[in-house]
């Protein structure tokens, strides 16, 4: 009973913390998504997302997300693998190095991207010495979706290297006396055991991929309009900071949707499995 | 063990990058000897400021925004008291219409007589009877090309933003007004125009265009017409000049349409707290030395009549940092829009930017 009420004790800074800098700015958002600008209740900043230039940017963002998502899972998961399968005595190094350029300033980073993507820049210039024909990268789609695989990455590759880590490696040896072979093992044994990993992974780089602005800002060269950017727009040029905050929730509730799918999934499939 | 060691590296790369991310949070205290001045980035010499405050013995509080509009937001969120603001014209007849402007006590800034009648003339159009606003600088909106990509005949007309043989080699101006601006004079229309007709065929232009240029890009163009990334962009001149200065193959014009002449000025508003401090600082500003070395920063016009004294011919003679007589005569000051209309052609931006 003590013990219990230390422990409460010591996380009154943490909830002083969360009061002021996330239920109080909630529930102001919820405040003006709620009201129009004289001050009476109103549902349409949020039926806004009907709005096709919304809907439009949700699409996108959705779409991005999940590219930059799927790519992430698809680099990640090897990289994951091979550091784990690595025989060195060292491999907090290895990782550290991963960890190492989100030391960095991350505006910074994506600026380096506008360098290497311009038309003119250095991948142009190493395509066209090797005569070969230039790209048109920067400012598209493409570009807004690299910059974010780029950003998000190591969001990917912790949390399955963690997974990796976990699992004994007696087990897999089981598997191999069995009379598995690798692919076996990896499918039956390696990738189920590291699902919580890789569901961790995915909602890491999706969600803050599906909310981000800052990328598309600098690699979309204002052609690419995500929800983030509308909902800045709102805040900023249009001065709707209702509009603006009723966005920010019908996200919100996207984001919030999209991780209980994830955790479904969990749910589901762990079933009978030993974790 | 390794585990830990893991956890505790990411919670440290993690709180590292939270950190950084949150470092302009920091508040700092309201002084009440401090004048808090709201200017557009990059507009002032550093040196000029450190001056002021050594001569004045008045603290600055310097604040900076990027466009018009996030002047205006910045000034209506009201969590900060400005005491002195510099922007364009058309947000100051806004502003003044809404009655956020306090008179300017002219007797207390003697060099004001150093600022260009002519400059004063214009400037009736957001300030009719000439007592809120002192001018900073002036210049135009025009193409910014690359003389090795495109010839001076294609540039002499707006239709040029137009041309897929440019394509992902235009620049368009990232600013909502200035961008309508350019549609409105290629259609032959006035550029105030509150027509939404008018407006709405303005869209349908710049929408056309979206799919043939490179970026929006607004404080980044010149870089990127520096490094010859595009071959042409809508620009202001003062940019256009800055670029000039460091690409020999660069020139500058505004096409024969015509197109928009803007004067930044300094007003003092409703939430001035230092009104005094405020007098002196527009005073220094019109100081020689200062337009001077302001001048030699910024490269726009400098309305100071004194300024012309140190510098070169080649610079005076100039036309992109100076506009001549000729070009000024095409051009036209932005009127205020009212309430509807601003929402209107706001509207029509953010469709423009989805589309």
């Amino acid at each position: 009973m003590i013990n219990k009420m230390r422990t409460s004790f010591l996380a009154t800074p943490y909830a002083i913390w969360v009061m002021i800098c996330t239920i109080l700015p909630l529930f102001y958002i919820l405040g003006y998504a709620l009201t129009n600008d004289a001050g009476s209740f109103t549902l349409s900043n949020l039926t806004a997302i009907a709005d096709p230039v919304h809907l439009k940017s949700l699409w996108l963002s959705i779409r991005v997300a999940f590219f930059t998502t799927a790519i992430c899972l698809l680099l990640a998961y090897p990289v994951a693998l091979i550091l784990h399968n690595l025989k060195l005595t060292n491999k907090g190094l290895v990782v550290f190095l991963f960890i190492l350029p989100m030391w960095m300033n991350f505006m910074l980073r994506i600026l380096a991207w506008q360098i290497i993507l311009s038309n003119n820049g250095i991948l142009n210039s190493i395509l066209s010495t090797l005569g070969l024909p230039t790209l048109h990268i920067l400012y598209t789609e493409t570009a807004v979706t690299l910059g974010m695989v780029y950003d998000f990455l190591p969001y990917m590759i912790l949390p399955i290297y963690n997974a990796l880590s976990k699992i004994n490696d007696q087990v897999v040896e089981a598997a191999a006396d069995l009379g598995a072979n690798w692919w076996t093992t990896f499918t039956k044994v390696t990738l189920p055991l590291s699902k919580d990993g890789i569901i961790s992974g995915i909602i890491m780089v999706f969600v803050p991929a599906l909310s981000s602005f800052v990328v598309s800002n600098l690699l979309g060269g204002g052609k690419v309009l995500l929800i983030g950017n509308v909902i800045e727009q709102e805040f900023t040029l249009a001065r709707n900071w209702n509009l603006g905050s009723g966005l920010s929730i019908i996200l919100m509730i996207f984001v919030l949707l999209s991780m209980s799918v994830m955790n479904k999934v969990d749910d589901s499939e762990n079933g009978g499995m030993p974790v | 063990m390794k585990n830990k060691f893991l956890s505790l590296l990411t919670i440290a790369s993690l709180s590292v990058a939270s950190l950084l991310g949150f470092t302009s949070c920091g508040s700092d205290a309201d002084d009440k000897d401090t004048l808090v001045v709201l200017n557009y980035g990059k507009y002032i010499e550093s040196d000029v400021l450190k001056r002021f405050q050594e001569e004045t013995g008045i603290n600055v509080k310097y604040e900076e925004y990027e466009s018009v509009e996030d002047m205006y937001a910045k000034y209506k969120a009201g969590s900060i008291n400005y005491d002195v603001i510099c922007t364009s014209d058309y947000m100051i007849e806004t502003m003044r219409l809404e009655d956020e402007l306090i008179p300017i006590d002219y007797s207390t800034i003697p060099n004001y007589s150093n600022i260009d009648k002519d400059i004063i003339e214009a400037s009736a159009a957001f300030d009719p009877k000439h007592q809120y606003t002192v001018p900073y600088f002036y210049g135009t909106v025009g193409i910014l090309y690359n003389t090795n990509m495109v010839d001076e005949d294609t540039v002499s007309s707006w239709d040029c933003l137009w041309d897929p043989d440019y394509r992902n080699q235009i620049v368009m101006i990232n600013s909502q007004r200035d961008a309508f601006m350019v549609a409105l004079e290629k259609l032959g229309y006035d550029i105030n125009t509150t027509d939404t007709g008018e407006l709405k065929e303005a869209y349908d232009l710049l929408c056309k265009e979206k799919s043939l240029i490179y970026a929006y890009l607004q404080d980044e163009t010149y870089e990127c017409m520096i490094s010859e990334d595009a071959a042409m962009a809508v620009c202001y001149s003062g940019e256009a000049a800055m670029g000039m200065e460091y690409n020999e193959d660069l020139a500058y014009t505004v096409p024969k349409e015509g197109g928009n002449l803007w004067i930044d000025s300094w007003f003092v508003p409703r939430t001035c707290k230092h009104y005094d401090a405020a007098m002196k600082w527009i005073d220094f500003m019109c100081q020689e030395e200062a337009a001077t070395e302001n001048f030699e920063y910024v490269w726009y016009a400098t309305p100071n009549t004194k300024v012309a004294a140190h510098e070169d011919a080649e610079t005076l003679a100039d036309e992109t940092v100076f506009p001549t007589k000729e070009t000024l005569s095409r051009c036209k000051l932005y009127e205020a829009y009212d309430n509807d209309t601003l929402d209107y052609t706001t509207n029509l931006w953010k469709r423009l930017k989805a589309y």
